[in-house]
């Protein structure tokens, strides 16, 4: 079990300069998030968008703030648990028992949620039937590619993902790939192997279909696929892969005892706590009267958390509040040398 | 101005006045017509205000700008007239529009 000051839920702008707010006041911190990858929303929905308000950078994208953020904080050497989410969250004593997906469990007198909108998962199909088969003969991400060797596979999705596992899997299996629309999204080059393989016969191309209906007994026997023109196709597949991005989901945190309303988390505005003692909201997720979603309230919103978490993590001391520029002590937290 | 009307998926009708300049994401947002999620503020980045125009419409709107497409890829059931409520902006040629919102955008 790891025992820490606080836990911080979430990789993004907020998660990530609120650990830096933790580091500084001289409290240990770890990260868990759900994507494989730091930087949250600014990386998986806009690395490329210049965003224009953030105080004192006139103009940077998600990717450079991310990466200024990482560099912020880099002295600190903080533990990331990425590609893991929390599933479990408990009381015991005066501690949160945390539980990610992977079996992690942390102790921790404060838990700090900066989940933005929730945590990315895989869309999935629309047809209710496909949860049955789900991990067994329908799969939203590719964990082993042997199980697919002299099976048909059909794939539906027009990105890079859906065009890049049907090239790697045409190789050792019969492949179709069903889009609906007949114009794809992923990367040229990609796009024109996907064409010259369906010329070669070794990729079957439905586009503009998309799926209608699934038949099977345990394991995945058939699927039936629509055209715009409501002509319907029964496709044999033994594997259904579904790539069509990733979409934002509460996920789990709606389990944890917290006042939610329309998925954001209620907090006061002097310690972003919630209902819960010990666990705070921060970021796009939390909301108090006035909320702003905006990355620089987040930042306030965690510095404020942060001092709230050092009442919880050393009851016995008092927090002196101090400047970056004048505290030796944090300074030496940085690692740097005051002369 | 231009009367919106949005038709969520119980079949029940909201028409309000949405001000121009607005999208008509922004109008059922503000209005707290349900079924618009909007998780990304309106940055085309997420495919949660998804709509269908009312056929009789979707030609005079707007056309779609490059990336709106590859959005609804990922649109919960995409359909011809799907398009993302963030991305049509209300102005005075839009009075009358209908538009119906999905069982779900997830």
């Amino acid at each position: 079990m790891n025992k820490i000051d606080a836990l911080i839920i979430g990789a993004g702008p907020t998660g990530l300069f609120t650990a830096h707010q933790l580091k500084l006041i001289g409290l240990d911190c770890e990260i868990v998030d759900n994507l494989d990858k730091i930087g949250g929303q600014c990386i998986e929905l806009y690395p490329d968008k210049p965003i224009y308000d953030i105080p004192a950078v006139p103009e940077c994208t998600g990717e450079e703030l991310t990466n200024n953020l990482i560099n912020q904080i880099k002295p600190f050497n903080i533990k990331f648990h990425l590609g893991e989410r929390v599933d479990e969250v408990k009381k015991e004593g005066d501690k949160w028992i945390v539980k990610t997906n992977n079996g992690k469990i942390f102790s921790t007198p404060n838990v700090i949620i900066a989940g933005g909108v929730g945590s990315f998962e895989p869309r999935k199909f629309s047809i209710k039937e496909c949860e049955k088969f789900e991990n067994k003969s329908i799969f939203y991400s590719i964990k082993d590619k042997s199980i697919f060797k002299d099976k048909t596979i059909t794939i539906f999705g027009g990105g890079d993902s859906a065009l890049d596992w049907a090239i790697e899997l045409s190789k050792n299996s019969k492949v179709n790939l069903v889009h609906r629309r007949d114009d794809f999204r992923g990367a040229q080059a990609t796009v024109d192997k996907v064409y010259e393989l369906s010329k070669e016969g070794k990729i079957n191309l439905f586009t503009k279909y998309q799926m209608i209906s699934i038949k099977g007994n345990g394991h995945l026997e058939s699927i039936e696929i629509k055209n715009d023109d409501k002509e319907i196709k029964n496709i044999k597949t033994d594997y259904a892969l579904g790539f069509f991005g990733l979409i934002m989901q509460l996920g789990p945190i709606a389990n944890w005892g917290l006042n939610i309303d329309k998925k954001t988390i209620e907090v006061d505005t002097e310690k972003f706590e919630t209902n819960q003692k010990g666990i705070y909201a921060v970021g796009d997720i939390c909301s108090y009267p006035g909320k702003l979603k905006l990355i620089l309230s987040g930042f306030h919103e965690g510095a404020l958390a942060a001092r709230a978490c050092f009442k919880l993590a050393r009851p016995n001391e008092k927090y002196r509040f101090e400047f970056t520029t004048s505290s030796k002590t944090i300074k030496d937290r940085l690692g740097i040398k005051s002369d | 101005m231009a009367k919106i009307t949005y038709i969520t998926h119980d079949n029940t009708n909201h028409t309000i006045e949405v001000q121009n300049g607005l999208t008509v994401m922004e109008g059922a947002v503000q209005n707290d017509i349900p079924g618009i999620d909007a998780d990304c503020g309106g940055g085309m980045a997420c495919a949660t205000c998804h709509v269908y125009v009312n056929d009789e419409w979707f030609d005079k709107i707007p056309v779609k700008e490059d990336g709106e497409e590859d959005m609804l890829d990922m649109a919960f059931e995409p359909k011809k007239n799907s398009r993302l409520s963030c991305q049509i902006i209300v102005s005075d040629e839009l009075d009358g529009l209908i538009v119906n919102i999905p069982s779900k955008q997830s």
